[in-house]
């Protein structure tokens, strides 16, 4: 039986089979549509998420399979002081499969380790949200045919940003990546990025606080919101939150075929009046993280698939 | 000079920086084991100036010795069977180390969960950087070094 914690658990190999599986569910989506009609899945969510858990329950939905959990630690029994270890021996009774969320960073690992049905990772805390960056490999890989010989630009709060962190570390692992940082200098990613993730794997990267300054070379541009809880003081959020505004005047810069992607939600730092370029590919990205929750879910739960 | 009597079967931790020996009792659990110990603190040496002993009496499959690795390389570990040293064990670091350390993140589930082992992994021999096994944050806490 297999988990998953981190965007690192699946081997390139075994991710090359798990994007192609989505892109043949987003292909061929009534091959898959009751592939999962005996299952259910359990959404233990111990802090709120809208997107992650939708996006979890659409999947299971899809797949023809049942949904049951809970979405916040109040209206479950963590809240009469139930540890995470007898919640999940609990859960692992009424579903085959389980997605968590929780605040508190590796209570999904402790799950799995008392878990008899698979358990996901939904994001535990600013520690690891591993379907994120699965649906951000999908997103540009099914964009631009391919995970390897490209720039990305990632912009935005890199210090703070869990979502560029994992998938700094998933795209080093391809060829011919080249990186441009584009923060400002109080945003700049962890230097346990720059010097054990790109420095020993001999990824090409530059660090630049100007947008424009990049945003010609890109293949990918990567936005990420500057987020109010990651602050000590409201002057230094204040300060940072509309650092980036990606417009239409800065959107002419870019190559015809450059995308655009966000984790979503996004606040000020993409402007509405992009939405409509064919480039804005946000709310696509969207719609490949079903497709590939899809695909994680018949992974881990061995489902045979059709032919 | 101290005597203390000679170990039949057992291991002398030697070469302990002054005023360690008592950190190490507690981190080999020494104290839940039952066998004699004997510790000599501030020993005169050449090497250090001054320095700890342990002498464990214990059947030598009995202790995880791995820790001392983690504390400080500099202790000399020898295995003593049948009166003799058979053996100068050569430190390394310990690939995990559980319950020694705290995981000293807040956001830690370490930190709410009850009954929880606190485990570090060794992620970086060359830097000697351990990782919670749980949320990954670097251990900062102070080594015996």
């Amino acid at each position: 039986m297999r988990h998953l914690m981190s965007p690192l658990d699946f081997s390139v190999e075994e991710l090359d089979k798990l994007l192609t599986l989505a892109s043949d569910i987003e292909k061929n989506p009534k091959k898959y549509a009751h592939i999962c009609d005996d299952k259910r899945l359990a959404t233990c969510f111990y802090e709120p998420s809208t997107r992650t858990r939708l996006s979890f329950e659409a999947a299971m939905m899809n797949l023809g399979g049942k949904v049951l959990g809970f979405s916040s630690a109040d209206s479950s029994s963590a809240a009469k002081g139930e540890s995470v270890a007898d919640t999940i021996r609990v859960v692992s009774c009424y579903a085959d499969i389980c997605a968590m969320r929780h605040p508190k960073e590796g209570a999904p690992l402790v799950a799995s380790m008392y878990s008899s049905i698979p358990v996901i990772n939904a994001g535990d805390g600013g520690h690891q949200h591993p379907t994120q960056t699965l649906t951000d490999l999908l997103t540009i890989r099914s964009l631009k045919g391919r995970l390897n010989n490209l720039t990305i630009g990632l912009c935005g709060d890199l210090k703070f940003g869990r979502t560029v962190h994992s998938l700094i570390e998933a795209l080093v692992r391809y060829t011919g990546i080249r990186f441009y940082l584009i923060s400002p200098e109080e945003l700049r990613v962890p230097s346990y990025i720059r010097e054990d993730v790109l420095n020993r794997n001999h990824v090409s990267y530059t660090e630049v606080e100007r947008l424009e300054e990049a945003i010609p070379e890109l293949d990918i541009l990567y936005m990420t919101r500057v987020q109010r809880e990651r602050f000590f003081n409201e002057e230094d959020y204040v300060r940072m939150k509309d650092f980036y505004v990606l417009d239409k005047a800065k959107m002419e810069l870019a190559r015809e075929d450059m995308f655009v992607l966000h984790p979503l939600p996004r606040v000020n730092e993409i402007s509405v009046e992009v939405d409509n370029d064919p480039r804005a590919a946000y709310f696509r990205q969207a719609q490949y993280g079903v497709y590939v929750r899809m695909a994680l879910i018949l992974t881990l739960l061995e489902v045979e698939l059709p032919c | 000079m101290l005597n203390v009597g000679a170990l039949n079967e057992g291991f002398v931790l030697d070469h302990i920086k002054a005023g360690k020996a008592m950190t190490i009792y507690h981190d080999l659990h020494l104290d839940k084991l039952d066998c004699t110990v004997a510790m000599i603190m501030n020993a005169r040496s050449n090497k250090l100036g001054k320095k700890d002993i342990i002498k464990v009496e214990c059947p030598i499959d009995q202790l995880d010795l791995d820790i001392v690795g983690f504390i400080d390389h500099n202790i000399t570990v020898n295995i003593i069977k049948d009166s003799k040293i058979v053996e100068k064990q050569e430190l390394k670091l310990p690939k995990k180390i559980v319950n020694v350390m705290r995981c000293k993140n807040p956001r830690c589930i370490t930190s709410i969960e009850q009954g929880l082992d606190q485990v570090f992994l060794l992620s970086d021999p060359e830097k000697e950087v351990y990782r919670c096994k749980y949320c990954e944050e670097k251990y900062r806490g102070h080594r015996n070094k």
